[in-house]
C-alpha cells in the first residue's frame, strides 16, 4: 500500500557555499494538493529541482511514489511531470505540434487523437495551428500544463504556475489544478501567493530560509497565526473580485 | 534493453524532427549559412579571380571546397545557438524530467546540423556549377567527398555542443564560430600556400583546413590522393572525439 506519493526526509542542498535546503522534511498523501509556500530565495524551486531530478541533493533522501530520486531516476520520470517556473513549451512550434511531441516522446498509442483532447480539454483549439511565441500568457501556460499532463502522469510538479499571469488567466489555472486532484493526481504546487495556497491546496507548508516552518491544513496553520497574518491573507482577493466585476467577468470558481 | 534502444531512436527522430522544423521557420538562418559563402565564391571568382595564380583554368574548381568548409563554419554557430536557447529556455528542464533518453537531446540537435549542413553545400554545389565548376569524380569520389564533409560537420557540431551548452550569452554561443569561418582564408582553400610568408605557410599547410581542402579538391579532380586523406581523417576524427568527450562533460554537468 502506497498512500504517500511524496517523502521528504532532511533533504539539503547548498550551491557553492550557500545552503538553500538545511533539512527539509515533508509528505504528500496520494491524491492531494500540496503548496510549498516561501517568499522568493526560500527554496522552493529547488526543493522542485530535486524532487524531478533535476538537481542532485547534498544530503536526505526522497521519494516519489516510493522510488528514490537519486538512485531511481527512471521510475521516478515514468511518474511524474514538471511545469517549471518558465513555460516549457517549443514557441516555434505549433500548440498542437508542441502535444503531439510529448506523446511521441511518452510513446503513447495515437499522438494526434491526444493532442486533440487536450487541445479540447484547455480550450486552445482555434489557436492549435499558431506557434506558441504568439500565445498569451495564459494561454503559453496552459498549453504548459496540458504538455505535463500527457500521458497522464500520477504526480505533477507546478513551480509558480501562476506568476506572470493575470487575474483571469490565474483563475484558470487554479480551475485546472482542482480538476486534476479531483481526478486522482497528487499535485505539489509552489507559490509565493498566499491566497493560492488558501484556494488550492489540501495541505501547506512554509519554507523559510531552507527549513519547513511550519505545516498543516490551512484551518492549523489559523491557529498558529496572529490575525495580522491572515487579514493580509484576506485583501488580495477583494482587489481581485473588484478587478473582475470591473472587467465584467463572472468569479468562475 | 531492446525497448531502450527502440524508444532511443524514437527519441532521436521526434528532436530531429524538432529542430529541423525550427529551421524551416527561420529561413534567414540558411539564408545566411548558404549566401553567405556564395557571395564570397562570387567575389574571389569574378573579382580577385584573375590575379589569382593557382596553376589550374578553372578557379572555381580549386575554390569550391574551402568555400564549403566555410559554410559548414558558420552553419554550426546555428548549432551552438539552438542548444543556447534550449537550455535557457524551460523546454530542456521538461524533456530532462521525461523518461527519455538524456543523450538523444543532444543527438537530435547533432543529426540536425548534420541534414542542414548537407543541404547548404548542395545549393553551393549547385550555384558552382552554373559558375562553371565541373568535375570528372564518379560516384565513389564523391560519396568519400561527403564523408568528409560530414565528418568535418560532426567534428565541428561537437565543438558548437560545447560553445553552445557553456556560453552565458547567446553571442557567446555563436562568437566561437568566427575564427573558424576565417580559418579557410589561411589555408591552401584560396591561393597556394607556396606566396605565403614563412610562418604563416606553416601556419597555413599544418592547420586541418588544408588537408581536408587539397583531399576533397583531388577526389573532385580525379587525381592520385596524397598523405593528405589521412592526415584530413586523422584530424576530423580527433577533434570530433575530444570535443565529445568535452561536449558530454559538459551537458552531464548541465543536467
Amino acid at each position: 500500500m502506497q498512500t504517500k506519493s511524496i517523502q521528504v526526509k532532511g533533504l539539503r542542498k547548498s550551491y557553492k557555499h550557500l545552503e538553500v535546503l538545511k533539512g527539509v522534511d515533508f509528505e504528500v498523501e496520494q491524491g492531494s494538493i500540496f503548496a510549498l509556500l516561501g517568499s522568493n530565495g526560500a527554496g522552493k524551486t529547488t526543493v522542485v529541482k530535486i524532487l524531478t531530478t533535476l538537481l542532485a541533493p547534498d544530503g536526505g533522501t526522497a521519494a516519489i511514489n516510493g522510488f528514490d530520486v537519486s538512485s531511481q531516476q527512471d521510475e521516478v520520470r515514468q511518474a511524474i511531470s514538471l511545469t517549471g517556473q518558465f513555460a516549457a513549451v517549443d514557441e516555434i512550434l505549433t500548440g498542437r505540434e508542441n502535444l503531439i511531441m510529448i506523446a511521441k516522446l511518452r510513446y503513447l498509442k495515437n499522438p494526434r487523437q491526444v493532442a486533440e483532447d487536450m487541445l479540447k480539454r484547455f480550450g486552445l483549439t482555434e489557436a492549435a495551428d499558431r506557434r506558441a511565441s504568439t500565445y498569451s500568457g495564459g494561454m503559453r501556460r496552459r498549453l504548459d500544463i496540458a504538455l505535463s499532463l500527457v500521458g497522464k502522469p500520477k504526480i505533477i510538479f507546478l513551480d509558480e504556475p501562476t506568476t506572470g499571469l493575470d487575474p483571469e488567466a490565474r483563475i484558470e489555472v487554479w480551475k485546472v489544478v482542482k480538476e486534476l486532484a479531483d481526478g486522482g493526481t497528487t499535485v505539489l504546487l509552489t507559490t509565493q501567493y498566499l491566497e493560492e495556497a488558501e484556494q488550492l491546496a489540501d495541505r501547506i507548508a512554509i519554507l523559510h530560509e531552507g527549513r519547513i516552518i511550519a505545516s498543516g491544513t490551512l484551518s492549523d496553520l489559523k491557529k498558529l497565526y496572529p490575525a495580522t497574518k491572515v487579514e493580509y491573507i484576506e485583501k488580495q482577493p477583494s482587489l481581485e473580485e473588484i478587478f473582475l466585476s470591473i472587467i465584467g467577468k463572472k468569479e468562475a470558481m | 534493453m531492446e525497448t531502450a534502444k527502440k524508444h532511443f531512436f524514437i527519441d532521436i527522430s521526434v528532436m530531429l524532427g524538432r529542430s529541423m522544423r525550427h529551421i524551416f521557420r527561420s529561413m534567414d538562418t540558411i539564408i545566411t549559412v548558404t549566401i553567405t559563402p556564395i557571395a564570397m565564391m562570387l567575389l574571389f571568382v569574378y573579382v580577385f579571380g584573375g590575379a589569382i595564380k593557382t596553376g589550374t583554368d578553372n578557379y572555381v574548381n580549386y575554390l569550391l571546397p574551402g568555400i564549403l568548409l566555410m559554410a559548414i563554419a558558420s552553419g554550426i554557430a546555428y548549432t551552438a545557438f539552438r542548444l543556447f536557447t534550449d537550455v535557457q529556455k524551460g523546454i530542456f528542464q521538461r524533456f530532462h524530467t521525461m523518461p527519455i533518453s538524456r543523450s538523444a537531446l543532444l543527438w537530435g540537435h547533432v543529426l540536425t546540423s548534420l541534414v542542414s549542413n548537407a543541404i547548404s553545400v548542395a545549393v553551393i554545389i549547385l550555384v558552382a556549377l552554373i559558375m562553371g565548376f565541373r568535375s570528372s569524380a564518379g560516384v565513389l569520389p564523391w560519396l568519400a567527398v561527403a564523408g568528409i564533409l560530414a565528418l568535418f560537420t560532426l567534428a565541428l557540431t561537437w565543438v558548437a555542443a560545447i560553445a553552445g551548452l557553456s556560453a552565458k550569452t547567446v553571442d557567446g554561443a555563436s562568437a566561437f564560430s568566427y575564427p573558424l569561418i576565417f580559418l579557410p582564408f589561411i589555408s591552401s582553400a584560396f591561393v597556394p600556400t607556396e606566396s605565403m610568408p614563412t610562418v604563416v605557410r606553416v601556419f597555413a599547410e599544418n592547420q586541418p583546413v588544408t588537408s581536408i581542402v587539397e583531399s576533397i579538391r583531388a577526389l573532385l579532380a580525379g587525381q592520385p590522393l596524397h598523405n593528405d586523406i589521412w592526415i584530413a581523417l586523422a584530424w576530423c576524427v580527433g577533434i570530433m572525439l575530444v570535443a565529445y568527450v568535452f561536449a558530454m562533460r559538459v551537458y552531464k554537468k548541465k543536467v
